[in-house]
């Protein structure tokens, strides 16, 4: 039998934990940015383009919005969990992070396509293009433009979000760290190491949205 | 041929066009003057079902431009329209500009639709501006790449919206030699402009809108050297002076 000590240090087999979490942290943001960006351009077009769905969506809209992250987590998990389907922290992450990234990120989907002069529209459509011919060649591409900025601070926010999921047992890098921080004491080494692996992987994505920006400047 | 019969639009309860009878023979310039808010341009984004009517019919060769079972996609491919803002597409090149179209609702080859940009861009002069974006290009430049745009669909038809009067007064000169060069090409135009010199010149008719209703049609000449309509004679009189 093995007995874990209080307080024993930081030692070199923590990494794969630690890695585990941030490996966990990468999935679930990969996951809700990947389903949450699809989500958020049906939604985005749809509150565009179509007025019924301005009125049907406004409560979900509304909802996801105005309702802490934390608590969707909590809802959702005890929910699936009363209906006789638990489901994995993962999932329960993946489905409200999701729905969360697409509401936000609907709204700049929808400014993007209002930013595109009708006129723009109209030139396009004089040429003979329909409805979805001028929206994938004219449209999509300047709505781009105006979307892609908003767009990386999103995923940049969602990245820092997923440390939320932990309230349903997820083990992501926060709450990996956590466990560190109770074994070892050593918060601020912990703390200081995770806060730089978030780092890690946010400034990247900076990094590659500003030199993605000044390609569309050149247009 | 463009029929225009009895045609009426209004924006709420503005009457904006007043019950306009036109027809456009083949190979005609038209040209279309008349005071601000006289209707002239609505009539041209009329014609090719950007607006809806409200009365009346408008046939371009045997096509009711509003009927509910007209495919306007296809129908718009005949009417070439250039707006008084350049409305080129920011994101692309001058030669994707004049290519989209052909590749896109033409369904032509991709080296096709750009051999027939290239040789438009050549047409309206812009031949070595091929691979500059919009936003490099002065607004005369801005307004010939529209001209070769709508070109390119090789329309029968023309529909020229004003555009001259974003220009500065220095880039006027240039897309008109456009338009003069098309017209000696045969093309069927329809020109809205305020520059009466342009329609006396290059119009066979002129027609003067005032109020929503065609006020005065006739050879260009003889409306714009010798009107017969009092309000015409006013029109011209603030417009040459």
């Amino acid at each position: 039998m093995q007995f874990q000590l209080p307080y024993s240090g930081l030692q070199w087999s923590d990494l794969p934990y630690v890695l585990l979490g941030v490996w966990n942290t990468l999935i679930l943001t990969l996951a809700a940015a990947t389903f949450g960006t699809l989500i958020s351009i049906v939604i985005g077009w749809l509150r565009q383009d179509v007025p019924v769905a301005r009125v049907v969506l406004a409560p979900y809209v509304d909802v996801t919005r105005s309702v802490p992250l934390i608590i969707q987590f909590i809802l959702v998990n005890s929910s699936f969990a009363l209906a006789g389907i638990p489901l994995e922290p993962l999932w329960v992450g993946v489905i409200v992070l999701s729905l969360y990234m697409g509401v936000l990120t609907s709204e700049l989907v929808r400014a993007g396509l209002g930013a595109v002069r009708f006129q723009l529209k109209w030139a396009s459509r004089s040429l003979g293009m329909s409805y979805w011919q001028e929206l994938r060649y004219v449209s999509a591409p300047l709505a781009l433009r105006t979307f892609f900025p908003g767009w990386i601070g999103t995923v940049i926010a969602l990245t820092k979000d997923t440390a939320l999921v932990s309230v349903v047992g997820y083990v992501e890098l926060l709450r990996a760290s956590q466990v560190l921080i109770n074994r070892t004491n050593e918060a601020l080494l912990v703390l200081a190491g995770t806060g730089l692996f978030y780092f890690a992987i946010c400034y990247p994505i900076s990094l590659y949205s500003r030199r993605l920006e000044r390609t569309f400047q050149h247009d | 041929m463009i029929e225009i019969e009895n045609v009426r639009k209004s924006f709420g309860t503005l009457e904006v066009l007043k019950s306009i009878n036109l027809s456009i023979e083949k190979g005609e310039v038209l040209c279309l003057i008349g005071g601000s808010g006289s209707g002239k341009s609505t009539l041209l984004q009329c014609i090719n079902g950007l607006q809806s009517i409200q009365g009346g019919n408008i046939i371009v060769d045997g096509t009711n431009v509003h009927a509910r079972d007209t495919n306007l996609n296809t129908l718009r491919q005949k009417l070439g329209i250039v707006f008084q803002q350049y409305n080129a597409f920011p994101h692309l090149t001058a030669l994707e500009n004049v290519a989209l179209a052909p590749r896109v609702v033409k369904k032509q080859s991709r080296r096709d639709a750009l051999d027939l940009a290239r040789e438009h861009l050549e047409y309206v002069g812009l031949g070595s501006k091929a691979d500059m974006k919009p936003s490099g290009l002065s607004g005369g430049q801005q307004q010939r790449l529209a001209i070769a745009r709508a070109l390119a669909m090789k329309p029968a038809y023309m529909l020229f919206d004003e555009v001259t009067s974003a220009l500065d007064p220095e880039l006027v000169g240039e897309v008109l030699d456009t338009l003069r060069k098309l017209k000696e090409s045969g093309m069927t135009m329809i020109v809205v402009t305020h520059d009466v010199a342009f329609a006396r010149e290059s119009g066979d008719r002129v027609a003067f809108f005032d109020q929503g209703v065609i006020c005065e049609l006739g050879p260009a000449r003889q409306v714009i050297n010798d009107p017969k309509e009092e309000r015409t004679r006013q029109f011209l009189q603030r417009v040459l002076h």
